[in-house]
């Protein structure tokens, strides 16, 4: 018994990695300053950070000498690891969810480690105003599904609103294979959309509240039947689910933020927000936080009045402001990217790295676990070999939950072997088809000229 | 009194002509050695003098640029820089035409130099783009260009520079058409069978214009001019490059023997897998406009640094390129471009030969080695005034000279910060 219970209380430690210190490392806390030091990880967390830290028996040591160690970055807006991305049948699909569609395998996962990237935002696509529900998750690659969940994450919702969303209300510009045309075809109907979905979700939270008062009062009561489709949004009106809405221009902003006030919501995060500094005033005073691009424009009529100064601008009127990626892509690169609204705006280094480390913590509500190098919080970190808003900077090693996931030089090590068995692969099947081709052909069975790709 | 005054004031248009010396800034000539504080005279537009130390010609004037950098403008070699105002607009996109050879299409026509575009990306160093025309097999002609000018005559730099065009490959319908694996056979016949026949039209196509070439020379009674194949004659002269789009190693091959069949001197355009190839590019000496540097790896099971160390590997075979950002169409930035050359220096490419793949070499591989590209007597006064590494996000564009006329850096984007950063 007691054998048992000792092996439990080993086991976190065993899953969160050995004691380590990272040393002489030039460390970026964003929150509490910048210094050449240590940080100390143990179980998982950041046990101490600071110019002189001891180390204790036994722990790993990794030099860092001339290179920076910065929070894990936080990607506010994402579409990897998951399998599908649009459910896009109907102008509210709150009853779907990433969750179900998460992909481990997506090697998206592993670049964006590479990245420096330790937490993603999974949203649902932008294809009706009110989507699915989003997951927070870790970028751990190698664990299954329920693996990468970020535990404890408040949940969430996507909403989208503007271009888009309004493409399925007209001939020829439907997403998937939605057959004809659906509501909403314009501004006016996104905004009816939302506001018909909420009156719903309070008649049906009211359904909930009277069946509860009966039962409190021991009155028979038979409970109203569960819809999944309003759950989500009852969620959103009691404050238990955070609303990320896609949007562009000012005006749609304003709507929304209008609407959330008339319900008594609040807008979590607009995401996109490429007009955000138009109506930066009415965004800091809802509490919104804002999730931009750095300098994307133009690729849509509704992002001609983009500007890179997106960022900078909002955060000067006092909006909490991250950047996205939206892309695997650009999800390898966020530390430069921050870079860009130094530039375009004159934010200093802390204010640009805090776009895409604390702040975006603070949107999704898990500063209390990552965004930050803290005692006490998550061990998920950043080596750069350069300054991490250098264009010419690297990422060498990436930990989350105190746990190795990315080592540069290690993925340089595996690399022969990893074409070794490629090879090896690509041989066997090269030898398996000449064996058939000499067979003689079954009758309507015709082989060889089929496209070596993957299906 | 009043008689000086006019006579000043009739001056006044002719000061734009007046030399202009930058002085006191690190010169970094970009082909030859940096100048800690150097000068450089600019006269008629051109590079009239490059040195440590430059005397003040009467009548010039003289800007200081004490702790400051000079840099050649930058070239961007491959855009839809006025073809494309918004991406998804199609009304404000004249990048493709209908046609499958339309050689005669020529992208300076259709260029539109009050874009939006122009003074966004020009604020950033760019000075001068390659715009391409798409579409088709041959889809007409590029044109390098200056981002600078009233009008297409005041900026070409060459109309046409080149013919381009997308070699022929096997093309699957999408991921999603292929159906079962009975139907996904016959999809793939009918591609390979598409690609045969559009391979065996090009060579007609090439034939073709051969023929119309020979038949020009010695023109018969009823010689008749045709736009299309005439076009094609200075490509089969060798006095213009083809600009071949190939991506795929079985592709790019492909096009190095058409190419060396036809005897036209090609321009391998982006070639994902040039690293493949880089042995047979380097001993034809085909340059390549390599694709954007920031983009995922095209194989699931490539490493993940592939795309960032392509640059590095090119540069150890001996290939010449230049990097490009095929925007702005769309999420690409044109402006970022330096950025596409610096993500390739923490993965093997010397910070030096970044530099030169955005500056000289898409000058010498477009044919205007002696006129763009580089701080150096005679060359177009492009130059760019800068705060630190141009490669740097962080580094800012102070000024900008076109053909040595300081160019407003004002654009729509700090417009509107301005205008709102007061709201």
């Amino acid at each position: 018994m007691k054998r048992a219970a000792l092996f439990l209380l080993a086991l976190p430690l065993v899953a969160a990695g050995p004691t380590t210190v990272i040393r002489n490392a030039t460390v970026i806390t964003v929150t509490k300053g910048t210094f050449v030091g240590s940080v100390l990880i143990r179980d998982g967390k950041i046990v101490e950070a600071g110019e002189k830290v001891l180390v204790p028996d036994g722990a790993r040591v990794i030099d860092a000498t001339g290179k920076f160690v910065m929070p894990g970055i936080i990607d506010c807006h994402s579409h990897i690891a998951a399998d599908s991305i649009n459910e896009g049948a109907v102008a509210v699909s709150s009853m779907v969810g990433i969750e179900d569609v998460v992909n481990p395998d997506d090697p998206d996962i592993y670049r964006a480690l590479a990245g420096g990237v330790t937490t993603a935002n999974v949203l649902h696509g932008s294809a009706n105003p009110i989507g699915g529900k989003c997951e927070v998750m870790k970028m751990r690659w190698g664990k299954d599904a329920a693996g990468l969940k970020f535990e404890g994450a408040m949940p969430g919702i996507k909403f989208a609103l503007g271009e888009n969303v309004k493409r399925s209300g007209s001939p020829g510009g439907g997403f998937g294979n939605s057959p004809g045309l659906r509501y909403p075809a314009s501004r006016m109907g996104v905004e009816d959309v939302i506001r018909e979905a909420f009156t719903e979700a309070r008649a049906y939270q009211k359904e909930w509240r009277d069946y509860q008062a009966k039962v409190d009062r021991h009155e028979q009561a038979i409970p109203p039947r569960r819809d999944l489709k309003l759950e989500p949004l009852v969620e959103v009106l009691e404050g238990k689910r955070y609303v990320h809405a896609h949007c562009y221009r000012a005006d749609e902003i304003l709507m929304l933020l209008r609407v959330a006030d008339d319900f008594g919501f609040k807008v979590r995060t607009l995401q996109h927000v490429l007009e955000g500094y138009k109506v930066a005033k009415e965004i800091a005073a809802h509490g919104a936080g804002a999730s931009t691009f750095s300098d994307w424009w133009a690729y849509k009529a509704e992002a001609y009045d983009a500007i890179p100064y997106n960022a900078a601008l909002m955060v000067r009127k006092g909006v909490l402001v991250s950047l996205n990626s939206d892309s695997a892509e650009l999800m390898r690169h966020l530390n430069t990217e921050a870079a860009k609204a130094m530039k375009y705006g004159g934010l200093n280094e802390t204010e640009a790295l805090s776009l895409v480390t604390i702040n975006p913590a603070k949107q999704l509500g898990i500063e209390n676990r990552v965004g930050s190098i803290e005692p006490g919080k998550d061990a998920d970190l950043a080596i750069f070999d350069k300054h991490p808003l250098s264009n010419y900077a690297k990422v060498d090693k990436v930990f989350i939950d105190g746990e190795l996931y990315f080592d540069r030089e290690k993925d340089l090590e595996e690399r022969p072997g990893k074409e070794a068995r490629k090879k090896a692969l690509s041989d066997k099947l090269k030898q398996q088809e000449k064996k058939e081709r000499k067979r003689p052909e079954s009758p309507g069975e015709k082989k060889g000229d089929e496209p070596g790709g993957a299906q | 009194m009043r008689i000086f005054l006019t006579l000043l004031l009739a001056l006044a248009p002719l000061s734009a002509a007046e030399p202009i010396l930058l002085r006191g800034a690190v010169v970094h000539p970009v082909s030859g050695p940096d100048i800690p504080e150097g000068a450089v005279l600019v006269r008629d537009g051109k590079i009239a003098e490059v040195g440590a130390h430059i005397s003040v010609p009467k009548g010039a004037r003289v800007i200081e640029l004490k702790g400051l950098h000079i840099y050649p403008g930058m070239i961007d070699s491959a855009t839809e820089l006025g073809l494309s105002e918004i991406g998804a607009v199609r009304e404000m996109n004249d990048i493709s035409d209908l046609g499958l050879f339309k050689p005669q299409l020529r992208a300076s026509a259709a260029v539109n130099p009050a874009s939006e575009h122009i003074p966004v990306t020009r604020a950033n160093g760019i000075t001068s783009v390659i715009t391409s025309p798409g579409g088709g097999i041959i889809a007409g002609q590029s044109v390098l260009m200056h981002l600078n000018g009233w009008t297409m005559e005041d900026m070409a730099v060459r109309a046409p520079v080149a013919i381009r065009m997308e070699y022929p490959h096997v093309q699957m319908p999408g991921r999603f058409g292929g159906g079962e694996a009975p139907g996904r056979v016959s999809a793939y016949t009918e591609a390979k069978k598409r690609y045969e026949q559009q391979v065996r039209e090009l060579n007609d196509f090439m034939e073709s214009a051969r023929r119309y070439g020979q038949a020009k020379a010695t023109p018969g009674p009823d010689f008749e001019t045709d736009l299309r194949l005439e076009a094609m004659l200075p490509v089969l002269d060798g006095k213009l490059p083809l600009l071949i789009r190939a991506e795929k190693e079985k592709t790019i091959k492909e096009a190095i023997a058409f190419a060396d069949k036809q005897k036209v001197h090609m321009i391998l355009e982006r070639g994902a897998e040039a690293w493949k190839v880089a042995a047979e590019l380097k001993a034809h000496d085909i340059p390549v406009i390599l694709p954007p540097t920031l983009r995922l790896p095209d194989e699931e099971d490539d490493p993940y640094d592939k795309p960032f160390s392509v640059p590095g590997e090119l540069y150890k075979a001996g290939v010449k390129f230049a990097f490009a950002s095929f925007g702005p169409g769309s999420e690409d930035n044109p402006r970022n471009l330096p950025y596409q050359a610096a993500a390739a220096v923490g993965f093997g490419l010397p910070v030096e030969e970044a530099l030169k793949a955005v500056t000289l070499y898409p000058a010498q591989i477009w044919g205007v080695g002696g006129e763009l590209g580089s701080i150096e007597k005679g060359k177009w006064a492009d130059l760019i005034v800068t705060d630190g590494d141009p490669l740097e996000t962080r580094t800012e564009i102070k000024q900008v000279f076109i053909k040595g006329q300081s160019v407003d850096l004002e654009n729509k984007h700090h417009r509107l910060y301005e205008k709102y950063l007061t709201r």
